[in-house]
C-alpha cells in the first residue's frame, strides 16, 4: 500500500475536494446534503449517551427518583458529586492505582517495544528473522485464559500485587511490529557511521534512533497509556483488596453492587442512612463521570496521534 | 539419503552453530537487548502455550499444572454433553461475522463521505466526536446502557411512557440483544476503523478523479467507479485478517453489556465469557481449559487459513 500523507493536524487531508468546491453542481450539493445527514447522525448519536450520562449526574435526587435519567436539568444539583467526594479516599487511591500502572507500565512498555523493534529492524542482524517469528507466533497460538491464569497465580505469585496490572499487557508484538516497520523507514546509514565512529548498539539507539522516532514513541505512548487507563480485566482476574482496586474496576463494583455504592454513601453521610434517601443512581452517574473525565478530556489533542498511529501501522513493514 | 548429502549437512550444520557464536560474539548486544522481549514472551506466552495440557488433566491446585492426574479425553466429553460448544461456537462466529460486514459498510462508507463532503474545519470536528467513544472503557458503556436502558429509570423507557408506550425490558429479552451488540460495537469502533480507509482514500492517485471530473463524470459516478473500486483490495485484506479471528470474541464488550444476567446467555454467550465463567465462577477448570484450547486451535487453524488466502491475492499483505 501507498503510504498515506496524514496532515500534522491529523486529519487525513482530500487534496480532490478542492476543485469539487469550484464547482458546486447537483451532484455535488446532493452528496454534501445526504453525506453531512449522515455524519451527523452519528456523530449525534456517539454524543448524546455521554450527554445523558453527565446530565444525570447532575441532576437533584428526588427528580431521578420520580422521574429515573431525564433528557435535560430539570434541577441542578450537584449532591452527587458531594457524596462521591465526601469520603474520597478510595476513589482517590482507585486513582492512584490506576497513575501509578499507567506510568510505569507505559514507560516501560514503549522502552521494550522500541528497542525490541529496533533490533528486529537492523538488517544486518542475522538472526532478525527468526526471533521475528518467534515473536510472531504467539499471535497465532496462545494457550488461552486457563493455563495463563494458573501461572500468574500458582507459578508467579501475581495476586493482589502491582505487577499482576502492569506485567500482562506490557509487551505487544503488535506493537513491536509496528515500531518494527517505522524503524525500517529510517535511513540505515544512521547506524552505519554511528558505527564507524564506535557507538554501542544500545547508544545508537538510545541516542540517535529514539530522537529520530518521536511520532512513533507518541504514538506506542497513548495505546499503551489508553490500555491501563482503561483496564479492569486485569484487576478483575487478579486483585481481591478493595485498596489495591484501579479506577475502572472500582467503577465496576459501584456500577453492579448496590450494596459497595450504598456502604460509600453511608461512609461520607457519617451515619448509616436507609437506602431510600441515598441517591444511588446519581452517585453511579457522578463515580462515571469522575472516572472517564481525564481521560475525555485529553482525547481531542490526542487523538491525531492515533490517526497517526493507525496509519504507521497499516503499513506492514 | 546419499551420504553426499549428510556430509554437507555435516557441514552446513558445524557452519551455522559457527555462525551462531560468531554472531554471538560480534551483536552480543543486540542479542541482549532482545532479552527482555524473549524473556518476556516465554513466559507470558510459551510457558502458558505448554500449559494447554490442562485440557486432559484434572486439574488440582496443589499439584499444579504439570503434576495433576490425565483423564484422557473427559473434559472434551464433558463439554461435549453439556451440549453447549455448539452454540458457543455459532454466536461467537455469527457476531463476529456481523462486526466485520457492519464495520466495512460503516467504516468505508464514511470514511468516503468525510473525504469528499466540503467543509475542513466541521468535518475535522465531526470526526473527532465520532472517535469519542473508541477511547472509553467497557466500564463505563456498561454505565452508558444502565443509564439508557434501565427498566425504571432508564432514558429511552422514560421516553415510550410519556409517548404512552410499553417500557421496554432490555435485560430480559434475549432475543433482541444480537441487535444491541452489534449496534453497540459500531458504535465504539467505526470513529477509529475508518482511519485506516480514510488514509487508503488519500493514498488513491488524484489524477484519476482529476481526469474523471474532466470527463464529465459526477461525483456516484467517480464514488461508484473509482475510490470503491480502488479500495476493494485494502478492504479485501481487513476483512480475511478479521475472518482470521473470527473465533475470538471481544470478552470485553459481551461482559460487560451482558453482566449477571444470565438468562441472556443463550443470546450472548461466547466462548471468552463460558472460558472465563468456567475458570472464575463455577471452577470448571477442566472444562474451560478444553474450551480454551478448542478456541485456540480454532483460531489457529482460521488464521492460517486467511493468510493462505491474502498470500495468494496479494503476497505483500501476507502477515507471514
Amino acid at each position: 500500500m501507498k503510504k498515506a500523507t496524514v496532515s500534522p493536524k491529523g486529519t487525513v487531508s482530500s487534496p480532490h475536494h478542492r476543485f469539487s468546491r469550484r464547482t458546486l453542481t447537483t451532484d455535488v450539493l446532493l452528496f454534501n446534503g445526504i453525506g453531512y445527514a449522515l455524519l451527523i447522525l452519528f456523530a449525534l448519536l456517539c454524543v448524546i449517551p455521554f450527554y445523558l450520562v453527565v446530565i444525570s449526574s447532575f441532576q437533584a435526587e428526588n427528580v431521578l427518583i420520580r422521574e429515573g435519567f431525564p433528557l435535560y436539568i430539570k434541577e441542578f444539583s450537584t449532591a452527587s458529586y458531594g457524596l462521591v467526594l465526601k469520603a474520597p479516599e478510595s476513589i482517590l487511591r482507585a486513582y492512584g492505582v490506576t497513575i501509578l500502572v499507567t506510568a510505569a507500565g507505559t514507560l516501560v512498555s514503549v522502552f521494550i517495544n522500541t528497542m525490541t523493534g529496533y533490533v528486529l529492524s537492523r538488517k544486518d542482524f542475522k538472526a532478525r528473522n527468526f526471533f521475528s517469528f518467534f515473536f510472531f507466533f504467539t499471535t497465532l497460538f496462545s494457550g488461552g485464559l486457563v493455563p495463563w491464569y494458573i501461572i500468574c497465580v500458582r507459578y508467579l505469585n501475581l495476586k493482589n500485587t502491582i505487577f499482576a496490572l502492569i506485567l500482562p499487557m506490557l509487551f505487544s508484538v503488535w506493537n513491536m511490529i509496528i515500531a518494527k516497520s517505522f524503524m525500517s523507514s529510517l535511513p540505515m546509514a544512521i547506524t552505519e557511521s554511528a558505527k564507524i565512529d564506535g557507538a554501542n548498539d544500545f547508544r545508537i539507539y538510545i541516542r540517535l534512533i529514539v530522537p529520530l522516532s518521536t511520532p512513533l514513541i507518541a504514538t506506542l505512548s497513548l495505546f499503551s497509556a489508553l490500555a491501563y487507563w482503561n483496564d479492569w480485566y486485569n484487576c478483575m482476574l487478579y486483585i481481591t483488596k478493595t485498596d489495591m482496586y484501579n479506577l475502572q474496576y472500582y467503577l465496576q463494583t459501584m456500577l453492579n453492587n448496590a450494596d459497595a455504592i450504598r456502604k460509600a454513601a453511608s461512609m461520607s453521610n457519617g451515619a448509616v442512612t436507609s437506602s431510600a434517601q441515598v441517591p444511588l443512581e446519581g452517585m453511579k452517574m457522578a463515580m462515571t463521570v469522575v472516572a472517564t473525565g481525564p481521560i475525555v478530556l485529553l482525547y481531542p489533542f490526542v487523538q491525531r496521534y492515533f490517526v497517526k498511529g493507525l496509519t504507521i501501522g497499516a503499513v506492514k513493514g | 539419503m546419499s551420504k553426499k548429502t549428510t556430509s554437507a549437512g555435516i557441514i552446513r550444520k558445524a557452519s551455522l552453530s559457527h555462525t551462531i557464536k560468531m554472531e554471538l560474539r560480534n551483536n552480543w548486544l543486540l542479542f541482549l537487548m532482545l532479552l527482555p522481549a524473549i524473556v518476556y514472551v516465554i513466559i507470558f506466552a510459551y510457558w502458558p502455550m505448554s500449559g494447554v495440557v490442562l485440557a486432559f488433566k484434572d486439574f488440582k491446585t496443589r499439584l499444579g499444572i504439570y503434576n495433576s492426574p490425565w483423564v484422557g479425553m473427559q473434559n472434551f466429553k464433558f463439554l461435549q454433553i453439556s451440549g453447549k460448544l455448539g452454540l458457543l461456537t455459532r454466536n461467537t462466529l455469527l457476531y463476529n461475522l456481523a462486526f466485520i460486514f457492519l464495520g466495512v459498510v460503516l467504516e468505508m462508507g464514511f470514511a468516503i463521505i468525510l473525504n469528499e463532503v466540503i467543509g475542513r474545519r466541521f468535518k475535522k470536528g465531526l470526526q473527532t466526536v465520532m472517535f469519542l467513544p473508541y477511547f472509553i472503557s467497557w466500564v463505563v458503556v456498561s454505565a452508558i446502557m444502565f443509564n439508557m436502558f434501565n427498566y425504571e429509570k432508564g432514558t429511552i423507557n422514560n421516553m415510550l411512557n410519556s409517548l404512552g408506550m410499553p417500557r421496554f425490558d432490555l435485560y430480559n429479552s434475549g432475543s433482541s440483544w444480537p441487535l444491541v451488540l452489534i449496534i453497540v460495537n459500531a458504535w465504539k469502533k467505526t470513529g477509529y476503523g475508518m482511519v485506516v480507509y480514510l488514509a487508503a482514500i488519500t493514498g488513491l492517485d488524484q489524477e484519476i478523479f482529476e481526469a474523471a471530473s474532466i470527463d464529465g463524470a459526477n461525483i456516484w459516478q467517480k464514488t461508484r467507479h473509482i475510490t470503491i473500486p480502488s479500495l476493494v483490495p485494502q478492504m479485501m485484506i481487513l476483512v480475511l485478517l478479521a475472518l482470521g479471528n473470527v473465533f475470538r470474541g471481544d470478552f470485553g464488550m459481551f461482559y460487560q453489556t451482558v453482566k449477571d444476567n444470565s438468562n441472556l446467555l443463550p443470546y450472548t454467550d461466547i466462548l471468552d465469557t463460558y472460558v472465563y465463567r468456567s475458570l472464575m465462577q463455577t471452577g470448571d477448570i477442566g472444562m474451560s481449559a478444553a474450551a480454551g484450547l478448542y478456541q485456540s486451535v480454532l483460531c489457529f487453524v482460521t488464521i492460517c487459513a486467511a493468510n493462505l488466502l491474502v498470500k495468494k491475492l496479494q503476497p505483500d499483505y501476507a502477515l507471514f
